[in-house]
C-alpha cells in the first residue's frame, strides 16, 4: 500500500521493499488465519461429546403397535414396532407420488422395526403420533403440530411444508432385540 | 504480637478444624532429577513406557487411587486399538441407570466411561485408609512442584525413619514427602507386576513407567502442544525478521 | 473528535460511509497521520502490546466462558474438560492463563516507562490517573479470574483476600459476608466472581478508550520529555510506529508463546491443580506473581499503630496492612502532585533516576519477599556465650510453634534479619520515595541541561553515532 511510490525511484530498493511488505502481509494473514482456526474448532463437538454419540436400546419390551422414544445426541429417536397393516400400507405407496422419493424397504432393516429421528424436517419440532392418544395425521403415521406436516407409517412426508422424510439414523442390530444407534 | 497476615490466616484456619499438619518447607528432600523422554521442547511420550505404566497403575495404584479425568477412550493415546480398549473397559464394572424401573444397575464399562473410583466416596476412601485420603492421580504430576521427578522420587524414596522422626501406626517415612511422614506404605516391590516386553521388573523401572503414565494422564496434550509450539516459534521468528526489515526500510530516511 | 473539515476518499464505499459517519477520517487522523514524536524508544511499544493483550484476554476469555461452569461442584472439572476434551481447549486456556501474566508484564513496563520519562506530569495527569484506574480494574479482574478454576489456591486466595475487608472497622464482617453471599467462600461467591470477571474487562476496555482519547488530546510524551515544537519533531503514526509496534509486538509474542507452549504452568502454582478443599489449607498461600509486591506490603505491617507510651491502639495491624497495601496504589494516583519538578524525563534528572531505579529494585525485592514465608530468616547472629546460643538454637523451633517468644532470663541476644523485616524495609522505601523523595527532589534537584527540541536531541544522537 505504501510501497507503490518507491518502485519508480529506485528499482532495486523498491523491489526489496515491495517484497518485504508483501512478505509481512502474507505472514500477518497466515498468522491470523492460523490463530482463528483453534477458536472456531473449539466450538465443534468436544471429544467427550463425540464419545457419547452412540446409544444402545433394548427392543424386547416394545409390543407390536407400540412406540418408544429414546434420546440420542440430544434428540428424540422414534422406534416403532409396526403392525402388519402399517408395513403393508407403507410398502404399497407408489414411490413416484412422494415428495421425497424413498422405498419403505430402504428405510428399515427389519420391516417391523422403524427407527428414525423424531425431528420434523421442516423447522425442527417433534411430531406427534408416538402415543395412542396423539394425532397421527392423515396418513396414520406422525403429525407435526407446528406447521402441519403429515408423515406416513414409514415416516415419509406426505402433506405439509416439510421437505424431507424423517431421517433414519445410522443403527445396527447387535442381537435380534437390541440395536445400537450411532 | 499481632501479625496481620497470620490473623487473616487464623480466620481461615478457624473455619476448618482440620488436622492437616502444616509442614515447614525446609525439611523436604529435593526430588531426583530424571531424564524423561517427555521433557524438553521436543519431548514425546514413549508408548511402550506408557503401556507398562498403565499396567502398573492398574494393578497397583488403582486399588486405592482414582483416576477421575481419564476415560477408557483416552487410552488410544497409549497405542491401544479400539477393540483392545473395548475389552479393557469391559473388565471394569460401572453403575448406570436408572433403568425403566427406576433402578440403578451394573454393566460392563464402555470406552466412553471414566475410570471407576475404587471407593464410593471420599469418606469411604478416608475410612479405608486410616483417615488419609488417597488423592486422585489424574493431575498428580501437575499438582506438585517438579511433579514427575517428585512422584518418581517419592515412589523410590522410602527409607527407615531417622531417629528424630517418630512414626505412628500406619505412618511411613519418606524424605520426599513434605514433613517426611506419609500414610501410604511403599507401594512397589520388585517383580510385583509382570511385563511382557522383557523390561526389568524392578521398583525403579515400575516407578519410571508409572510416572510416565501419570504425566500423560495429567498432560495428554503435551505432544501436540510442543509440536505446535515449535512451529509457532519458527513462524514468529521469521515474521519478526521480516517485520524488522520492513521497519528498517521505513525508518531508513529518518535516522 | 470528528473535525469539521473532511477530506474526500477515493473509494466510493468508504466515502459514502465517511460522509455519514466519519470513522475513516477519525482513523486517518488518530492513527494514520497522527503526529507522533520521532524519538520513541521501544519502551513506547508497551501501550500497544497491553492493548493487544487486553484483546487476547477478551477473545480467549469469551471462548472459555462458553465451556466453563461456575458452580463449585463442576468448575474444576469443567476446566479439566476444556483442557482435555474441547478442541484446542488446552491452547485457549493456556493462552488465557499465561496471558494474565503477560498482560501484567506489559502494563508494569508501561507504568515504569511513564514514571521514568515523567509521562504523568502536567498536562497528562488525567491520562495517568485513567491508567492507574485500568491497573486497579486489572487487579480485580485477575484476582477473580484466578478463583474460577476452583483449585486450592483459588479457594484459599479468595478466602484470604476477601477476609482483608474484615479489617474495616465496625462493618468489616458484614462486608465480608456480603462479598461471600454466605458464611464462607462458596457457590454464591464463585458465581458472582464469574459474572464480574466477565464484566470487568469491558469496563477496562471503556477506560482504555478514555485513556487513549486523553492521550490523543495531549499527544505522547517522549524520551526527552520536551514537547514537540513543530513538524521536524514528529512523524506520522503510520507507517512509522504501526510497523515498529508490530515488530516489537511479535518479539513480545515470541516470549509469550514460549511460555504457552513449553512451560505453561511455570508462572502458576501447582496447588491450583488440586481441587478446592475447604478443610485443608495449603502450606503456603501465595498470590499470583503480579500481586506479590503488594502482598509483601500487606504482610509488612505486623504491629499496631497507637499513641506512643499508651495502650491506645488507633489502627490494628490487620487494618494497617490493608491500608498500606491500598495506599501503595493511591500513591500512584497522586504521583503527579507529589513530583512537581519542571523537568519530565529522568534522563536529565540524575537523582530522580537513581532513586527511581532503587524504587524499582525495591518493588522487585518486595515481590520476592511476598513469595517467601513470613518467618524466613536471612541472617542471624547470636551475642552471648556459646552454650547459651546453642541452647536457643535447639529450642528455636519449639518456641516458634507454641508462640512463646519470651525467653529465659539468661538468654543471649539473637540478632536476625527475617522476611518480615525485609518487607518492612522496602515498604518504608516505597512510601518514602513518594512522600519524601519526590517532593524533596521537586524543590532541590538540579536538572541537567535539556535539549531545546526533540529534533536537536535526535541530531545530537546521530552525530555522536557517526563520530564513533
Amino acid at each position: 500500500m505504501c510501497a507503490d511510490t518507491a518502485i519508480k525511484k529506485d528499482h532495486e530498493e523498491g523491489t526489496r521493499r515491495e517484497f518485504l511488505n508483501l512478505a509481512a502481509g502474507a505472514f500477518g494473514a497466515l498468522g491470523t488465519a492460523a490463530v482463528v482456526w483453534p477458536f472456531i474448532d473449539s466450538l465443534n463437538p468436544a471429544a467427550d461429546t463425540l464419545a457419547m454419540a452412540s446409544t444402545e436400546v433394548d427392543l424386547s419390551p416394545i409390543q407390536e403397535g407400540q412406540s418408544i422414544t429414546v434420546m440420542w445426541r440430544g434428540k428424540p429417536v422414534f422406534i416403532r414396532h409396526r403392525t402388519a397393516a402399517e408395513i403393508k400400507s407403507a410398502e404399497e405407496v407408489p414411490v413416484n407420488a412422494l415428495r421425497d422419493k424413498e422405498e419403505d424397504k430402504d428405510r428399515v432393516q427389519k420391516p417391523e422395526w422403524l427407527v428414525m429421528v423424531g425431528v420434523c424436517t421442516h423447522l425442527g419440532c417433534v411430531p406427534l403420533g408416538q402415543k395412542e392418544t396423539e394425532s397421527k395425521g392423515d396418513y396414520g403415521g406422525w403429525f407435526c403440530p407446528c406447521h402441519g406436516s403429515h408423515y406416513d407409517t414409514s415416516g415419509r412426508i406426505r402433506k405439509g411444508p416439510a421437505p424431507k422424510n424423517l431421517a433414519v439414523p445410522e443403527y445396527a442390530f447387535l442381537t435380534d432385540t437390541t440395536i445400537r444407534i450411532g | 504480637m499481632k501479625n496481620s497476615i497470620l490473623s487473616i490466616l487464623a480466620i481461615a484456619c478457624a473455619m476448618l478444624g482440620s488436622v492437616q499438619t502444616v509442614s515447614a518447607a525446609g525439611d523436604v528432600a529435593k526430588p531426583k532429577q530424571m531424564d524423561w523422554s517427555f521433557s524438553g521442547p521436543f519431548g514425546t511420550y514413549d508408548k511402550a513406557a506408557l503401556q507398562r505404566g498403565f499396567l502398573v497403575f492398574k494393578s497397583v495404584c488403582a486399588s486405592c487411587h482414582s483416576l477421575d479425568k481419564i476415560a477408557f477412550r483416552n487410552l488410544e493415546a497409549l497405542g491401544y486399538e479400539e477393540a483392545q480398549i473395548k475389552t479393557l473397559a469391559a473388565e471394569y464394572t460401572v453403575t448406570d441407570g436408572p433403568n425403566d424401573e427406576g433402578e440403578m444397575f451394573d454393566r460392563p464399562a464402555r470406552p466412553s466411561d471414566y475410570f471407576p473410583n475404587p471407593y464410593p466416596n471420599k469418606a469411604a476412601a478416608k475410612y479405608a485408609n486410616n483417615g488419609a485420603y488417597p488423592p486422585d492421580l489424574s493431575l498428580m504430576t501437575k499438582a506438585r512442584k517438579d511433579g514427575a521427578n517428585y512422584v518418581y522420587s517419592l515412589l523410590t524414596g522410602y527409607k527407615d525413619a531417622p531417629e528424630h522422626v517418630h512414626l505412628m501406626n500406619g505412618q511411613y517415612y519418606n524424605p520426599y514427602m513434605a514433613g517426611g511422614v506419609i500414610a501410604m506404605p511403599a507401594p512397589l516391590s520388585d517383580g510385583q507386576v509382570g511385563y511382557e516386553d522383557g523390561t526389568a521388573t524392578t521398583v525403579d523401572q515400575y516407578a519410571k513407567d508409572v510416572v510416565h503414565f501419570l504425566n500423560w494422564a495429567a498432560e495428554p496434550e503435551l505432544e501436540a502442544r510442543k509440536r505446535m509450539g515449535v512451529k509457532v516459534l519458527i513462524f514468529l521468528s521469521i515474521f519478526a525478521l521480516v517485520m524488522y526489515g520492513v521497519k528498517r526500510k521505513i525508518w531508513h530516511d529518518v535516522h | 473528535m470528528a473535525g469539521g473539515q473532511r477530506q474526500k476518499f477515493d473509494n466510493p464505499v468508504v466515502e459514502w460511509v465517511d460522509s455519514r459517519l466519519p470513522v475513516f477520517t477519525l482513523m486517518q487522523k488518530e492513527y494514520g497521520v497522527f503526529p507522533t514524536p520521532r524519538n520513541f524508544n521501544y519502551f513506547w511499544n508497551f501501550g500497544a502490546i497491553a492493548m493487544f493483550m487486553l484483546v487476547t484476554m477478551i477473545v480467549t476469555g469469551i471462548t472459555l466462558a462458553m465451556q466453563y461452569t461456575s458452580s463449585t461442584s463442576m468448575a474444576f472439572d469443567s476446566v479439566e474438560r476444556i483442557m482435555r476434551d474441547v478442541n484446542y481447549g488446552w491452547l485457549i486456556r493456556y493462552i488465557h492463563m499465561n496471558g494474565a501474566s503477560f498482560f501484567f508484564i506489559a502494563v508494569y513496563i508501561h507504568i515504569f516507562r511513564g514514571m521514568y520519562y515523567g509521562s504523568y506530569k502536567q498536562p497528562r495527569e488525567l491520562l495517568w490517573i485513567l491508567g492507574v484506574v485500568i491497573f486497579l480494574l486489572m487487579m480485580a479482574t485477575a484476582f477473580m479470574g484466578y478463583v474460577l478454576p476452583w483449585g486450592q489456591m483459588s479457594y484459599w486466595g479468595a478466602t484470604v483476600i476477601t477476609n482483608l475487608f474484615s479489617a474495616v472497622p465496625v462493618v468489616g464482617d458484614d462486608i465480608v459476608t456480603l462479598l461471600w453471599g454466605g458464611f464462607s467462600v462458596d457457590d454464591a461467591t464463585l458465581k458472582r466472581f464469574f459474572a464480574l470477571h466477565y464484566l470487568l474487562p469491558f469496563v477496562i476496555f471503556a477506560v482504555v478508550f478514555l485513556h487513549v482519547w486523553a492521550l490523543h488530546v495531549t499527544g505522547s510524551n517522549n524520551p526527552t520529555g520536551v514537547e514537540p515544537k513543530g513538524k521536524q519533531d514528529t512523524l506520522p503514526f503510520h507507517p512509522y510506529y504501526t510497523m515498529k509496534d508490530t515488530f516489537g509486538l511479535i518479539v513480545f509474542v515470541i516470549i509469550y508463546a514460549a511460555f504457552v507452549f513449553f512451560m505453561p504452568n511455570a508462572l502458576g502454582h501447582p496447588d491450583n491443580y488440586i481441587p478446592a478443599d475447604p478443610l485443608v489449607t495449603p502450606a503456603h498461600i501465595v498470590p499470583e506473581w503480579y500481586f506479590l509486591p503488594f502482598y509483601a506490603i500487606l504482610r509488612a505491617i505486623t504491629f499496631d499503630l497507637g499513641i506512643p507510651f499508651t495502650e491506645v491502639v488507633l489502627i490494628e495491624a490487620k487494618l494497617g496492612g490493608v491500608i498500606a497495601m491500598f495506599g501503595a496504589i493511591v500513591l500512584l494516583l497522586i504521583m503527579p502532585w507529589l513530583d512537581t519538578h519542571p523537568v519530565r524525563s529522568a534522563r536529565y534528572r540524575p537523582w530522580y533516576k537513581k532513586t527511581l531505579l532503587v524504587f524499582v529494585f525495591g518493588v522487585v525485592v518486595l515481590g520476592y519477599a511476598g513469595s517467601q514465608p513470613a518467618d524466613k530468616v536471612y541472617w542471624q547472629t547470636c551475642i552471648g556465650s556459646e552454650a547459651a546460643c546453642e541452647a536457643t538454637d535447639a529450642h528455636h523451633g519449639a518456641a516458634d510453634a507454641t508462640g512463646h517468644h519470651d525467653v529465659a532470663e539468661k538468654a543471649p541476644t539473637v540478632l536476625k534479619f527475617d522476611n518480615t523485616m525485609l518487607a518492612q524495609l522496602f515498604t518504608i522505601y516505597y512510601y518514602a520515595f513518594f512522600l519524601v523523595i519526590l517532593p524533596l527532589l521537586s524543590r532541590k534537584e538540579q536538572a541537567l541541561p535539556i535539549p531545546k527540541s526533540i529534533h536537536e536531541a535526535v541530531l545530537a544522537k546521530s552525530k555522536a553515532k557517526e563520530t564513533k
